[in-house]
């Protein structure tokens, strides 16, 4: 076979018509600003489920903190007729992302599930999805993170431990929906069930704010969770078609 | 032309210029050993500390993960901008007063270019994969992602810096070999190699003529594309204040404004210190000076357009970053950028101050670090304030950015020293060309035949 029927036929398998608009999956996740208490137990369930970084204090001065998931805070109102709002802010896992398009290794890229992945391997630290990412949600590995013993005994051996230079961001922990399908596979099942897979921050809620599932089945949690009438997603007028909706939070009048 | 050439003799133009190269003064060899001392110092030593540290050594966090170093890199893409790209306008439309500039114009550009490359590699985050970017055949089968404005700019750059490298050697081909034929030792072999064996038949001269214009043609459309796709790096994104139409035209503008600067700093350099008076004269800088006015008033124009665009957009995301860069945390480096680049060039307008050197010297170097700033502020602005509030934040550049910006400036220079001993820096046989031929009565004198 020659270089250029390789090509060829590379470049028909990978672009095939509808590449991104018919995925096996669609993986998506609501979260429900009625129930969230800003607890910040997903912060802390995604930080050792992801070997995420605890970057010390100077770092976290600087602005270097690593957290793919985070509560915005936000103060409504003037004292003392003031409210804080809380919104949990993750990547949005957008279908037409911006980070994905100026990436120019392919670092990230849209994979079949549905999901906006980052490939560590690959990325060269352009640091150009950050910019272009409207949601703010993407973290730059700015030098090499230690974990002091017996730290390094808790590090998760499905997740990589990235190194300096590389950008990462939030997965929807992709080693858990990996898992799930290789067991529906040998269970001979054809798809992975609703519920069977959660990412760490929607099993950790205590407020079940969080749901997350297959949004191609129209019975899952998360559909029927996003037809709800207070579905809203963030920053919809710039087109991104994020994966996550929110619940807006409904105040009793009076 | 000038008058001042008049009384020069073609074999003075050979005597002057090589005397350049090949007779050194211990001057030299102080500022090309403080200019690579420098370099070593502030440029590759705090680089090496980043590249064992992480980027981390940088200022840079989040939100502002775009800084100096980008900042760096536009900037000197833009004065690479008018070395080559004024030096193909002006010979295409046979402007004389080009002729005794121009070589160390476009040798700017290619050493900007240089300098602007590597900061590619001091920007990214694991610069020894950075060959990741070009499209090369390779065992992962991996091709870099053709959508995105930085692989445009990776093409558009390699484009550029080899076009202005082929057409700044092509019109040194006969310059060479006046230098060949009167050098001699490693010198004469070297220029002997360089000059590709250029003997001055009138077939040479005319092909080289031919070659020399379809480069200069060929040019002028890559010069403006390049600075528009950096510029695309900026508006291809939705972030506030950077995604505008206006931004390519912007930054070709900003590029020839800047490198047009960068060329009268280096004119006055040239003049002063290699005694060069003679061919850079107040012509060069007189008619430099009212293309700065023209460049500095269609900048000032596209920036209050940018701001116009903003405002009129009604986004409550554009209305915050436009007030925060006129009052917010940088808003002393915009009203200084205004200050340098919109303000002071209008002094151009009198022909009293295009015609005197050293306060030219002052605003060339002033309207550069007013549009350091520009890109600074392009970079550090927008990304300060985006979408969420939540993650608005500063961006502050550390020692480290700073010590490679000015070890920088010195890597150019040290370029740029190194090649006033290897280059012709005036074009000879094109300043000959733009002065009486010799007259007939010293028969005797075997120097006055053209190279």
């Amino acid at each position: 076979m020659s270089l250029l029927d390789r090509f060829t036929d590379g470049w028909r398998k990978y672009r095939k018509p509808g590449y991104y608009e018919e995925f096996d999956y669609h993986w998506a996740m609501t979260i429900d600003l009625d129930k969230c208490t800003g607890c910040e137990a997903c912060v802390t369930a995604c930080q050792a489920e992801n070997n995420l970084p605890i970057v010390g204090e100077k770092a976290f001065a600087e602005g270097r903190e690593m957290k793919w998931i985070r509560i915005e805070r936000y103060w409504e109102g003037e004292y003392p007729d003031v409210k804080l709002r809380f919104i949990p802010m993750l990547c949005q896992q957008c279908d037409s992302a911006p980070c994905e398009t100026v990436c120019p290794v392919s670092a990230t890229y849209h994979n079949q599930d549905g999901l906006n992945t980052q490939i560590y391997n690959r990325c060269i630290g352009t640091r150009s999805c950050a910019v272009y990412c409207p949601y703010e949600v993407r973290y730059f590995n700015w030098n090499d993170h230690q974990w002091d013993a017996p730290l390094e005994q808790q590090l998760n051996p499905d997740v990589t431990v990235r190194e300096k230079g590389v950008m990462e961001k939030c997965t929807f922990c992709i080693q858990r929906i990996r898992q799930a399908k290789d067991h529906a596979k040998d269970d001979g099942r054809r798809r992975v069930r609703d519920g069977e897979v959660q990412p760490a921050c929607v099993q950790t809620c205590p407020a079940n704010a969080l749901v997350f599932g297959d949004r191609k089945d129209p019975n899952s949690q998360v559909s029927r969770s996003m037809n709800d009438p207070r579905a809203y997603r963030v920053l919809e007028e710039l087109n991104t078609d994020p994966s996550v909706v929110y619940l807006k939070k409904v105040d009793a009048k009076g | 032309m000038p008058t001042e050439t008049n009384d020069l003799q073609y074999a003075d133009v050979h005597r002057d210029v090589i005397r350049s190269i090949v007779e050194t003064g211990p001057q030299y060899y102080i500022a090309l050993g403080t200019a690579f001392g420098v370099t070593l110092l502030c440029f590759f030593f705090p680089w090496s500390y980043q590249l064992y540290y992480g980027i981390g050594a940088a200022g840079m966090n989040h939100p502002g993960v775009w800084g100096t170093y980008l900042a760096s890199f536009i900037f000197w893409i833009g004065l690479s901008h008018s070395g080559t790209l004024l030096s193909c306008v002006l010979h295409l439309t046979h402007s004389t007063w080009r002729k005794a500039m121009y070589r160390s114009a476009e040798a700017m550009t290619l050493f900007s270019l240089m300098v602007a490359a590597t900061f590619v590699m001091v920007h990214v985050g694991r610069p020894w994969f950075i060959h990741w970017a070009l499209p090369y055949p390779n065992q992962m089968e991996m091709w870099p992602n053709f959508r995105s404005p930085l692989l445009f700019d990776v093409m558009a750059i390699g484009t550029y810096i080899t076009g202005s490298s082929i057409f700044i050697y092509m019109g040194s081909i006969p310059d060479f070999a006046a230098v060949r034929d009167r050098t001699t030792g490693w010198r004469n072999n070297m220029y002997a190699l360089l000059s590709m064996g250029w003997r001055g038949t009138d077939r040479e001269w005319h092909r080289l003529h031919w070659a020399y214009t379809f480069l200069a043609v060929l040019i002028i459309p890559l010069a403006v594309s390049v600075h528009s796709i950096v510029s695309w790096d900026f508006a291809m994104s939705i972030v506030p204040a950077l995604h505008q139409t206006i931004f390519a035209p912007y930054f070709v503008v900003g590029a020839i404004y800047s490198g047009t600067a960068g060329i009268v700093t280096v004119m006055f350099v040239l003049r002063k210190y290699m005694d060069f008076g003679q061919y850079i004269t107040k012509v060069h800088f007189d008619n430099l000076g009212k293309l700065l006015l023209v460049l500095s008033l269609i900048w000032t124009y596209i920036n209050g357009i940018e701001l116009f665009t903003g405002w009129f957009s009604g986004a409550s995301s554009e209305h915050e970053a436009l007030r925060y860069k006129l009052f917010g945390y940088y808003a002393p480096l915009y009203w200084e950028m205004i200050a340098f680049c919109a303000v002071a060039p209008l002094l151009c307008i009198s022909s009293r101050f295009r015609t005197s050197f050293v306060p030219m010297l002052i605003l060339s170097i002033a309207i550069n670090i007013g549009m350091y700033t520009e890109r600074f502020l392009i970079v550090g602005t927008s990304l300060s304030r985006q979408y969420l509030p939540d993650a608005w934040g500063v961006y502050v550049p550390s020692l480290v950015e700073i010590s490679i910006i000015v070890g920088s400036l010195a890597l150019f220079v040290t370029l740029f020293l190194v090649f006033v001993k290897i280059v012709p820096s005036v074009s000879m046989y094109e300043v000959k060309e733009t002065m009486d031929a010799p007259k007939p009565e010293p028969v005797a004198s075997p120097e006055g035949s053209p190279a």
